[in-house]
């Protein structure tokens, strides 16, 4: 009967395989299953983040924008975007750790009054201040710029 | 000798600490624009952003009857703890022309939103913790029976006088059509527990000069500027409430906001009855730095 440690020894045999495999399958598998809970943390998360976006009430998601398709609007909004948001959101709208991306499919589906909704309110429990402060105009000038958006990301996908 | 004086964790982190005071005087501006209303005394219920530092100086300059005019002067650290809570800092320090210059004391402020949206009025509420001297000057509230008499001894008998002031404010504020109108109904109490209650109010009204952005980057553009109008002054005390024997103001304000982070704020404060000062000149300038928290944060080991 071989010793216990027989395994060990460095003369070769199977044993050094079947450790190394082992090794190799837990740390990828404790790396696969820490990424997976990572997966399902940030979908919560970004469930949530995005969750207020369905707290709009109807008659302010059913507000129209006045400056639809105004490209002054857009460069004026733009603007305003630069100013007030780009630090938490990123300049180009794609998230910082401060602030989520206004490019994912929950914001650019949602409504131009629910936009200016969330940006009046603000989502204050989870970080974004109330703006406002801003005039009315100016922060529709910002949904204007955020629904520019999307349609830049159709046509450079086209 | 100084090294054992200093705190481990600060001596570890001293030449992060450097670089950050270095980058508070000299870095270069972001684009964040900072959109102050113009009131030197009034709140409205916009608190600072999260993680943002606001660093702010103003001036008073007070005329004075039966005694030396003088300039009263304050800097402010405001921190936008979250989006919710706002937590300020204030040092004071007045010169009494032909007398001295001395340092006259600190507050620290506490700002809480109480409701998490906007509605028609929007409260939020203010808990301020002031030690002063008598010679206090900044004016930043008008209390009780505060009148320009007050002011008219020398610094060297004024400041004998200890203040420990408890202060309380609830900040009613409302934004319609780029009007903003906010009302600060005021109670303070000195610790002192023979003293009476305080009461006191402030008042203001202000709208930007444009309500639409330009589609370019600009700095004399209407939009960054807001004017308005704020009245302040005291109500009496718990012992004798009312109008008699206190002082009120009108000022005039004006606030430039500029894209490089900066903003000016000037107001002239026109005594309203013969208790107050005939003039109250005030101006500030303040400057926002977005992101301190995180560079503080990483500084003492957060997350990068």
């Amino acid at each position: 009967m071989k010793a216990p440690f027989a395994l060990f020894r460095p003369a070769g045999g199977v044993g050094p395989v079947i450790i190394a495999s082992v090794v190799v399958i837990s740390v990828f598998g404790t790396r696969l299953a820490m990424a997976q809970k990572e997966d399902a943390a940030a979908r919560r998360n970004r469930k949530s983040t995005y969750a207020a976006l369905a707290e709009a009430p109807e008659r302010a998601s059913e507000k129209k924008n006045p400056f639809e398709g105004d490209t002054q609007a857009v460069a004026a909004g733009g603007k305003l975007f630069e100013q007030h948001c780009a630090d938490c959101h990123g300049s180009k709208a794609g998230g910082t750790r401060q602030g989520p991306s206004l490019l994912r499919e929950e914001v650019q589906q949602a409504t131009p009054g629910t936009m200016f909704w969330i940006l009046s309110n603000g989502v204050v429990r989870r970080g974004m201040p109330v703006w406002s402060k801003l005039p009315e105009q100016e922060r529709w000038q910002i949904v204007t710029f955020l629904q520019s958006l999307k349609i830049q990301s159709v046509t450079h996908n086209q | 000798m100084v090294a054992r004086i200093i705190p481990e964790p600060i001596r570890r982190n001293f030449p992060g600490l450097i670089a950050l005071i270095f980058s508070l005087l000299f870095c270069r501006p972001s684009l964040v624009l900072a959109q102050e209303s113009p009131y030197i005394v009034t709140y409205d219920h916009y608190l600072e952003e999260p993680g943002s530092l606001e660093v702010e100086y103003f001036s008073t300059f007070g005329t004075q009857r039966g005694g030396n005019d003088f300039d009263a002067f304050w800097t402010e650290f405001e921190y936008g703890a979250t989006a919710w809570w706002t937590t300020e800092l204030y040092v004071d320090g007045q010169t009494t022309f032909n007398d001295s210059t001395i340092f006259t004391g600190f507050r620290v402020e506490n700002r809480f939103r109480l409701l998490q949206r906007e509605h028609l009025v929007n409260p939020v509420l203010y808990i301020e913790y002031e030690q002063t001297s008598g010679a206090d000057k900044i004016l930043k509230e008008v209390e009780g029976h505060d009148v320009e008499s007050d002011y008219a001894d020398s610094n060297a008998v004024l400041r004998k006088e200890h203040d420990h002031e408890l202060e309380m404010k609830l900040l009613l504020s409302s934004t319609f059509k780029g009007w903003n109108v906010a009302v600060n109904p005021i109670v303070t109490k000195n610790l002192l527990p023979s003293e009476p209650w305080e009461f006191a109010y402030a008042v203001g009204a202000s709208r930007p000069l444009a309500l639409k952005a330009s589609p370019t980057r600009c700095n004399f553009c209407l939009e960054n500027f807001i004017a308005g109008m704020e009245m302040y002054g005291g109500l009496g005390d718990t012992q004798s409430a009312g109008l008699h024997d206190t002082s009120h103001y009108l000022a005039p304000v004006v606030a430039w906001n500029l894209p490089s982070d900066w903003t000016f704020r000037l107001s002239s404060g026109f005594g309203l009855n013969d208790n107050s000062h005939r003039l109250l000149l005030r101006w500030g300038i303040s400057r926002e730095f977005s992101g301190f928290g995180e560079v503080v944060g990483r500084l003492f080991g957060g997350r990068p």
